[in-house]
């Protein structure tokens, strides 16, 4: 049994929540700048340029990248053999308070989502995922994610019959409608299987992996070249403006499901697509 | 690159066709969500508004607070569409120009081409190098409201694009079909 003092993992998440906010991850900063280098069309070269400028000065400046400095989504995955002294989810709270407090970063939560949309002021609550995991480790990842390319999110419980080429369809009908509002070039999770309430996590999942990594399978590995090269032929570009680099990355994570269905996500991040992990 | 100031008069918008790249100066009004369904609210109960509409610009921002010795945080457009429901509405009491990034809708574009309005597009998630075209800022209306109150800024050579025209030309949809044909070609 491993003891972990809550006061460390609020620690660990106020440092997360700033640097996530000031830096990219390096591989979805090595995608942008490839893109920026293989990037053709004089007006999304153009644009590109101005993104990494952004990015520079966010960095050298400790500033947010975006002012849409997100909602916390937090993903902490515990070792079955560690005990936390304290309360996590209030310790993981309190990090996100206290970072974005520090950090001077926006807060952009309301308690309430229809009724009462009043701030509260200090980016809490964040969204916590947990998952348990043998061993005694507890890693935890802070991706703050922004609304504008959350909103352009979809969920669709698909037929089995549908089969790969329904998924497909979707994938790029999702990309097609949100256009330039998801701040292109933009970063895609597609979920596929478990149920209604699993797939849409599935695809964050898959939205958050390295992007030099790839599906396991070699046919959803092929799946996600394929849908890539696809959805970067659709011209929107960057800022929408047109161009070829509509999507930095794809990923699809699978999960069983029941044999009446093929549930569907598709998870769009802006190019700011941010994430910063840490193992206690 | 076409140099504008504000105000931002009928003359001003016909001259601009989508595509044109532009760098605004002059003073701004900041608002989105709640500011705008107040505007809103104020006009359909004959109240005055906390600026006057006419030839001005609304730039959709909730700008991240400011560090110590800055005026204000990265301030990058936000998505426009959530606006729609009351641009129409702002744009018939002579509100010239909207900043923002994204599509918009039927109604709004209708409204545009009928009060002679225009649509700016700025680089969403550019938002640290936005802040340094702003020099001034003051929250004039709705402070209750933090990042979402109307602040009144003075910005200097603000790069934008012009997204959609007071004829109603969209740049997301030529944009789009100019790269698809130069792509073809190749």
């Amino acid at each position: 049994m491993k003891e972990i003092m809550a006061s460390k993992i609020t620690q660990a998440v106020a440092k997360m929540c700033k640097q996530a906010n000031y830096q990219l991850p390096n591989d979805i900063k090595d995608c942008l700048y490839d893109a920026y280098e293989q990037e053709q069309y004089p007006i999304a070269k153009k644009t590109l340029g101005i993104l990494k400028e952004n990015l520079e000065l966010a960095y050298s400046t400790q500033r947010p990248i975006c002012q849409d400095t997100g909602m916390a989504c937090v993903f902490v995955e515990i070792g079955q053999d560690v005990h936390v002294i304290g309360n996590l989810s209030d310790a993981i709270n309190d990090g996100v308070r206290q970072g974005y407090q520090e950090g001077y970063l926006r807060k952009s939560i309301v308690r309430d989502p229809v009724l009462d949309r009043v701030n509260t002021n200090d980016n809490t609550p964040a969204n916590i995922h947990y998952d348990i995991v043998a061993g005694d480790k507890l890693k935890i990842t802070v991706a703050p994610k922004g609304f504008g390319s959350e909103n352009m999110s979809r969920i669709k419980m698909m037929k089995p019959s549908d089969g790969i080429e329904g998924v497909k369809d979707f994938v790029l009908e999702t990309v097609r409608e949100a256009g330039p509002n998801p701040c292109p070039p933009v970063v895609i999770g597609v979920g596929i299987g478990g149920s209604f309430d699993t797939v849409g996590l599935l695809a964050k999942k898959a939205m958050l992996k390295n992007a030099h990594e790839h599906h396991p399978d070699k046919r959803y590995c092929a799946i996600e070249k394929e849908l890539l090269e696809r959805v970067n032929e659709l011209g929107i570009g960057p800022a929408g403006f047109g161009g070829h680099t509509t999507a930095l990355a794809l990923h699809i994570q699978t999960a069983p499901t029941h044999i009446a269905g093929m549930p569907v996500a598709v998870a769009i991040c802006c190019h700011v697509a941010r994430k910063m992990e840490v193992e206690l | 690159m076409i140099e504008l100031t504000t105000p931002f008069t009928k003359e001003k918008a016909r001259m601009l066709k989508a595509g044109d790249q532009v760098l605004l100066s002059g003073v701004i009004y900041t608002g989105r969500d709640a500011a705008h369904k107040r505007l809103v609210d104020a006009l359909e109960h004959n109240l005055p508004l906390p600026f006057d509409p006419m030839d001005a610009i609304i730039y959709f921002v909730g700008p991240a607070p400011a560090a110590p010795g800055e005026i204000i945080g990265s301030c990058g457009p936000t998505t426009s569409y959530r606006m729609d429901a009351y641009s129409p509405k702002l744009l018939s009491v002579g509100l010239r120009g909207m900043i923002g990034k994204g599509k918009r809708n039927d109604e709004v574009v209708e409204a545009m081409k009928e009060y002679d309005g225009v649509y700016f597009g700025a680089i969403g998630g550019a938002g640290a190098l936005m802040a340094h075209c702003v020099k001034e800022v003051e929250v004039i209306a709705y402070e209750d409201l933090g990042t979402e109150a109307i602040r009144r800024l003075v910005v200097k050579d603000m790069p934008l694009t012009v997204v959609i025209d007071s004829k109603g030309r969209d740049l997301y949809k030529i944009g789009k079909e100019k790269y698809l044909h130069y792509a073809h070609e190749d």
